[in-house]
């Protein structure tokens, strides 16, 4: 589904939060927190979680100088079973909430679903959000922390991070003007340690089909960011195009931003929070201070579960887009 | 030349398990039960025995060696109770490691808590 | 799209890297032989104390794995594991770390629906097929020496 949004959806603020391993990386200073106890002070990892995305929040609120009560909704979600760590973290905030799971593509669902609302005029602002954190992902789709295993070289290090975004109907600067609702894609890989592969065709089926709807090409936009596909999935994802005949430029992929090759990664990070804290920490600064006028943010999510894994069900993936753009690129045709 | 042989036998067959890792699609859970019963059926077929002798550790402390002890006490059970050691006799023989596996775990998780890996 | 599943299958065989095997194999024998080493001289040790052969080898075992559970809860054996791969898993000291590292895990969630209960949720189906093949193999003892065949 192709939205083209009557009037831009405006970003008028954004947070991220991000744990010990991303404070090493190249984007520590970009986060608004970072911590050196993955825990985050609590006793628990799904505690630290919360912990987490509350402490985003409420950057993301003093930034903008608004109280949580003006706060119309907040769509958004983690990987965490049933979503637990949002939950838990609106129990405190009591916003209007729609909890959304669409594993590592939830920022972006996050963001479309409350452009949307916006633009619709059910609510002047809307604040997306998704975050993931590794040892809550690690204990629920792996093994425990202190199990001994080798990491195989397609595995991906998933991200503890958060990202919100603050969308309102008025502002200025940065805006959300069109989106693409991706679509289920499976093309068969069932290795839970290669998801980058899995998830390559989704993107690959979601900017093709954004490209046709939109009338553009990779060479408009500044930037095209893919969620977590990491290095096999990046070139992947470049040689699918290439067979659909799209050659893909200014291409990056937040999980081959948040660590550097010698933090020991394998093929990069993933998780929700990976591309929601990049996106959050690193991009929209850039395209606030117009660096970047124009780009296509594309989150991906690996959508099976252990319990499907260990049936030997291959990985259905899926992505969704947002055309994100600001100053004089925002009133381009 | 025993303590030689202990780690050059058992660090093969750790390099065993590694091809087994890195060259096939088998996960280390299924690695570590296709050995345990591989260590039992080596046993059973006199095997491991010999090689136990010659390498001590070395065949002992792979958990093929784990197998080779089920097999053994199996055997002794066996003979000495005839169809009750059939049942006994093979969790007669790991108690000592499973039951220290067991202590040492609940000790273990009381005093200290999990940790990231960052 | 124009890439099917058996396209697909040959781009991501050919986009994944290999893992490194011959370093992989290296880590895994020299720790894996460390490890048997150590069991070893403990096993001497043991006899030198007056233990039988068998006690002591039952003695290293507890040994090892209370060795291992030590490494386990301070977090260094899934650190030493990240290199060793197998040289780690084989050994006795994988199978303790295996049991040790959920109770760890799981304390979160309780000592009863937790600890014990997540304890074998690696090490459970080497027990069970342990002992399963055992009991076939006394089976067939069994069935020998009672009927002569």
């Amino acid at each position: 589904m192709y939205i083209e949004f009557r009037k831009p959806v405006y970003i008028t603020a954004y947070a991220a939060v991000a744990g010990k391993k991303e404070s090493e990386g190249p984007l520590a200073d970009c986060f608004d927190e970072t911590v050196t106890d993955d825990y985050f002070g609590t006793d628990t990892w799904e505690k630290a979680e919360t912990e987490m995305q509350s402490r985003c929040i409420k950057h993301l609120l003093h930034k903008k100088g608004i109280d949580k009560k003006d706060v119309n909704l907040l769509c958004g979600g983690d990987l965490c079973n049933q979503i637990t760590s949002t939950a838990y973290t609106m129990r405190d905030f009591a916003f209007p909430f729609l909890g959304l799971y669409n594993a590592c593509s939830t920022m972006a669902e996050g963001l479309i679903v409350a452009s949307c609302m916006i633009d619709a005029g059910h609510a002047d602002n809307a604040i997306a959000l998704a975050s993931s954190h590794f040892c809550t992902a690690e204990r629920q789709f792996r093994t425990p922390l202190d199990y001994g295993g080798k990491r195989t070289p397609t595995a991906q290090w998933t991200v503890t991070g958060c990202g919100t975004v603050l969308l309102e109907r008025a502002g200025k600067g940065t805006a959300i003007t069109a989106a693409q609702v991706g679509r289920v894609v499976d093309l068969g890989v069932k290795d839970a340690n290669n998801m980058g592969a899995a998830m390559a065709p989704a993107a690959a089926q979601t900017l093709k089909q954004f490209f046709i709807n939109s009338g553009t090409k990779p060479e408009d936009y500044d930037l095209i960011l893919t969620g977590d596909l990491g290095k096999v999935g990046t070139q992947l994802l470049k040689e699918l195009l290439k067979k659909e005949n799209i050659e893909l430029c200014n291409h990056n992929d937040c999980g081959l931003m948040i660590f550097a090759p010698e933090q020991k990664v394998q093929s990069g990070a993933s998780g929700c929070g990976c591309g929601a804290s990049v996106l959050a920490s690193c991009i929209l600064p850039q395209m606030g201070k117009g660096e970047v006028g124009n780009i296509l943010f594309v989150a991906t999510g690996a959508l099976m579960s252990p319990a499907t894994s260990m049936q030997g069900e291959t990985i259905p993936c899926i992505a969704h887009l947002v055309n994100i753009r600001s100053g004089k690129d925002l009133h381009k045709k | 030349m025993n303590y030689l042989w202990a780690f050059v036998v058992g660090g093969l067959i750790c390099v065993a398990g590694q091809l087994l890792i890195d060259l096939t699609k088998l996960t280390p859970a299924r690695i570590l039960v296709t050995f345990v019963v591989s260590g039992v059926v080596l046993s059973a077929v006199g095997v491991w025995e010999p090689l136990v002798d010659f390498a001590g550790a070395g065949a002992t402390v792979p958990i093929l060696g784990f197998g080779h002890t089920l097999a053994q006490g199996v055997k002794q059970a066996v003979a000495q109770h005839g169809l009750v050691g059939v049942f006994t006799g093979g969790m007669t023989a790991c108690a000592g490691g499973v039951s220290a596996s067991l202590i040492f775990g609940f000790i273990a998780s009381t005093l200290t808590k999990s940790k990231s890996q960052s | 799209m124009r890439t099917n599943r058996n396209q697909y299958d040959r781009m991501v065989r050919d986009a994944s890297p290999p893992s490194k095997v011959v370093k992989n194999c290296i880590w895994a024998f020299f720790t894996g032989g460390t490890i048997c080493l150590a069991g070893e001289v403990l096993t001497n040790a043991f006899v030198q104390l007056n233990y039988t052969n068998a006690d002591a080898k039952m003695l290293t075992s507890i040994a090892l794995v209370a060795l291992s559970a030590v490494l386990t809860a301070c977090g260094w054996y899934s650190r030493l594991a990240k290199r060793a791969g197998a040289g780690t898993l084989v050994p006795i000291t994988g199978f303790a770390n295996a049991v040790v590292s959920p109770a760890i895990e799981f304390k979160a969630e309780g000592y009863i629906t937790g600890v014990a209960a997540k304890m074998f949720i690696i090490a459970g189906p080497v027990i069970v097929y342990g002992i399963l093949a055992s009991v076939v193999y006394g089976a067939v003892l069994y069935v020998k020496g009672r009927f002569g065949i």
